[in-house]
């Protein structure tokens, strides 16, 4: 998140500078624990705000960072969530070990598929992403015997987390568990974009031709964050199999892949928190608004969703960097308490 | 005669009827700063997409060296050191210059696939990357976004860059164009004083800056190599004069 520019004395401390955590985002951090005791009977929606939100992250991996348009990113959700789903079903119904399980089995499907994405670009890139999203979800459709096909997956039930918390009808281990999985997971994505193989996915975004001009090994690249992408929302649709104990065809809706475009361009792209951001503001807005007129929800985003292209082409984030950033507001932070300018 | 570091043979390339290389021969030895000149449309910039793998060739060779690189893919010549920059700038928008060169470093140390350090972990890549910015007189802007850069300033990053792949060819495609004449000599010092372990050739329309600048020079019209010589004999070259020097203006 944007934070006052310290000065800078040296290249080592520049790019140190970049990975330190700011004010904003402890603050944010720290914020995400307020439903608890601010909204205790909205902890069930602010688990699937959570959930949202890594599901948000990993598509800003690929998309954000390494420039992959996708827009059957759901695939691999829903096939963490089927995957999770089953292994309960069929007696296993530890949450942690279902977890890791689903994750795996998304993220081999993700390495499958990313021999075919590292391929394209652009325009293809959307169909190819969209035809595999619309194939997953009828395989899931007719393969009722396994998934329940559209009466959704029966039987599900969980064992409580660490063989202590029982997933309770308030939701409170839910948003507990989906907290902590979204903060691990979204540490490792920002050890990541801030590693080489971080920069070199930048490089990719921005221009892949001069990457070839400098030798670089693009294709393996975009396999690797593709894997690790499709893993994450793997990861993100266990969680939500779990903390529900259901699992319908709805996880693999093209709906939800451009739920989720759209909330990571509302946020921002390729800033990390702008997916997190994103899933708050769209999923909050969303369950106030569907309480009042659901039939016109989808106004209300259409308007938005235009409104910030136009006016923020790099998203409710992007558009607050630019201010933080700019001269006046710059000037105005130095006359504050150092312990409120958010730089640390 | 030792081996050259950059040679071609009979190679050969055409777009539909368009014949844009007609069994090109040539030979760079170690060391040597070449100027390929030629009038618009030559071919020049089609023999560097030729010889860094850019574009395939319909016939002919490519050795680095004794190695024949023919079959290999442009990332595969860059990692043996033919490397190249581009006409029109190439660059990456939204890094700032200290990240597109530490890049380049990271990608050719292979640390590129380390994703669980930070990158100032690897303060080696970065000393280096600052190193080469503050040789082309780029440090003080090392942290602003390529985009915010000064054209100029665009044109030596694509130099520096290239740089940072350690090449042992260079291939410049009018590094200086569309640079204030100061700036350009500048920018062809700063490249002709590289070290000579780095053989050079650029293409480039100024004739002042060629014959400044080139210990050796190619010339090409139509897609065919017309003369190689020194300064002074293409300068005495009647040809030259004819197709070239003599006619309209170009550039
Ligand atoms: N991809 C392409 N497809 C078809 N024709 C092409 C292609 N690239 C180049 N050409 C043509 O090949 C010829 C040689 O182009 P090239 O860019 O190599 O010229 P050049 O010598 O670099 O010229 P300049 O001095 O203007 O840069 C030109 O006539 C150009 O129009
Ligand atoms: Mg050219």
């Amino acid at each position: 998140m944007a934070s006052v520019a310290p000065a800078i004395s040296g290249p080592h401390q520049y790019l140190q500078a970049q990975t330190r955590w700011s004010r904003v985002e402890i603050a944010f951090w720290l914020a995400t624990l307020l439903p608890f005791v601010v909204a205790p009977n909205y902890l069930v929606l602010a688990s699937q705000v959570a959930i949202t939100a890594l599901f948000a992250l990993s598509l800003d991996l690929i998309l954000g960072y390494a420039g992959i348009v996708s827009l059957g990113h759901a695939a691999f959700f829903g096939f963490g969530a089927y995957t999770a789903g089953i292994i309960s079903k069929y007696g296993w119904g530890e949450p942690l070990s279902g977890l890791l399980i689903s994750g795996i089995a998304a993220g081999l499907l993700g390495y499958l598929m990313s021999f075919v994405i590292a391929r394209f670009r652009h325009l293809a890139l959307i169909m190819i992403t969209l035809g595999f999203g619309f194939l997953l979800l009828e395989a899931a459709n007719s393969a009722s015997w396994l998934t329940g096909g559209a009466d959704g997956l029966q039987g599900v039930r969980m064992w409580p987390l660490l063989g202590i918390f029982k997933f309770d009808l308030w939701g409170v281990t839910s948003y507990w568990y989906s907290l902590i999985v979204l903060f691990l997971l979204f540490l490792v994505s920002r050890r990541l974009i801030h590693s080489p193989f971080g920069l070199s996915l930048r490089g990719i975004r921005e221009n892949i031709v001069r990457m070839r001009a400098i030798g670089a090994e693009s294709r393996a690249h975009l396999q690797k964050v593709y894997t690790i992408s499709a893993a994450m929302a793997g990861i993100a649709g266990a969680v939500l199999t779990q903390t529900t104990e259901t699992v319908s065809l709805g996880v693999l809706d093209f709906q939800r892949s451009a739920d989720l475009l759209v909330m990571l361009i509302l946020g921002g792209a390729g800033r990390l928190y702008g997916g997190i951001v994103g899933a708050i503001l769209y999923m909050v807005a969303r369950d106030q608004f569907s309480g009042i007129n659901p039939q016109y929800w989808y106004f209300p985003i259409g308007v938005l969703l235009i409104a910030v292209v136009l006016f923020l082409p790099n998203g409710i984030l992007g558009g607050l960097a630019k201010i933080t950033a700019s001269e006046r507001l710059q000037k105005w932070m130095r006359t504050l308490p150092p312990w409120l300018r958010g730089a640390s | 005669m030792t081996t050259p570091v950059l040679s071609t043979r009979g190679l050969q390339k055409s777009f539909g009827s368009l014949v844009v290389a007609s069994d090109i021969a040539i030979a760079l030895p170690q060391g040597v700063r070449y100027a390929l000149i030629g009038p618009n449309g030559a071919g020049k910039t089609t023999l560097i997409n030729l010889m860094t793998g850019m574009l395939r060739a319909d016939a002919g060779q490519i050795l680095l060296g004794d190695d024949d690189i023919t079959a290999l893919g442009p990332e595969a010549r860059v990692r043996r050191g033919l490397v190249r920059t581009f006409q029109i700038n190439s660059l990456f928008p939204d890094l700032n210059a200290l990240e597109a060169v530490t890049l380049a470093i990271c990608e050719r140390e292979g640390v590129s696939r380390t994703w669980w350090r930070p990158l100032s972990a690897y303060s080696g890549a970065v000393d280096e990357a600052y190193g080469i910015l503050k040789s082309l007189m780029l440090a003080e802007v090392c942290y602003r976004h390529t985009r915010e850069l000064a054209y100029g300033q665009q044109r030596l990053l694509e130099i520096a860059i290239a740089l940072a792949t350690r090449p042992k060819v260079l291939l410049l495609d009018e590094p200086a164009a569309g640079v204030p004449r100061e700036e350009s000599a500048e920018l062809f010092a700063a490249v002709t004083n590289l070290s000579r372990d780095i053989t050079v050739l650029f293409i480039e329309h100024d004739m002042d800056f060629v014959f400044r600048f080139a210990s050796r020079i190619i010339v090409m019209v139509g897609g065919r190599i017309l003369l190689e010589g020194t300064p002074e004999q293409i300068s005495a070259d009647p040809r030259v004069r004819e197709v070239y020097l003599g006619g309209a203006h170009h550039g």
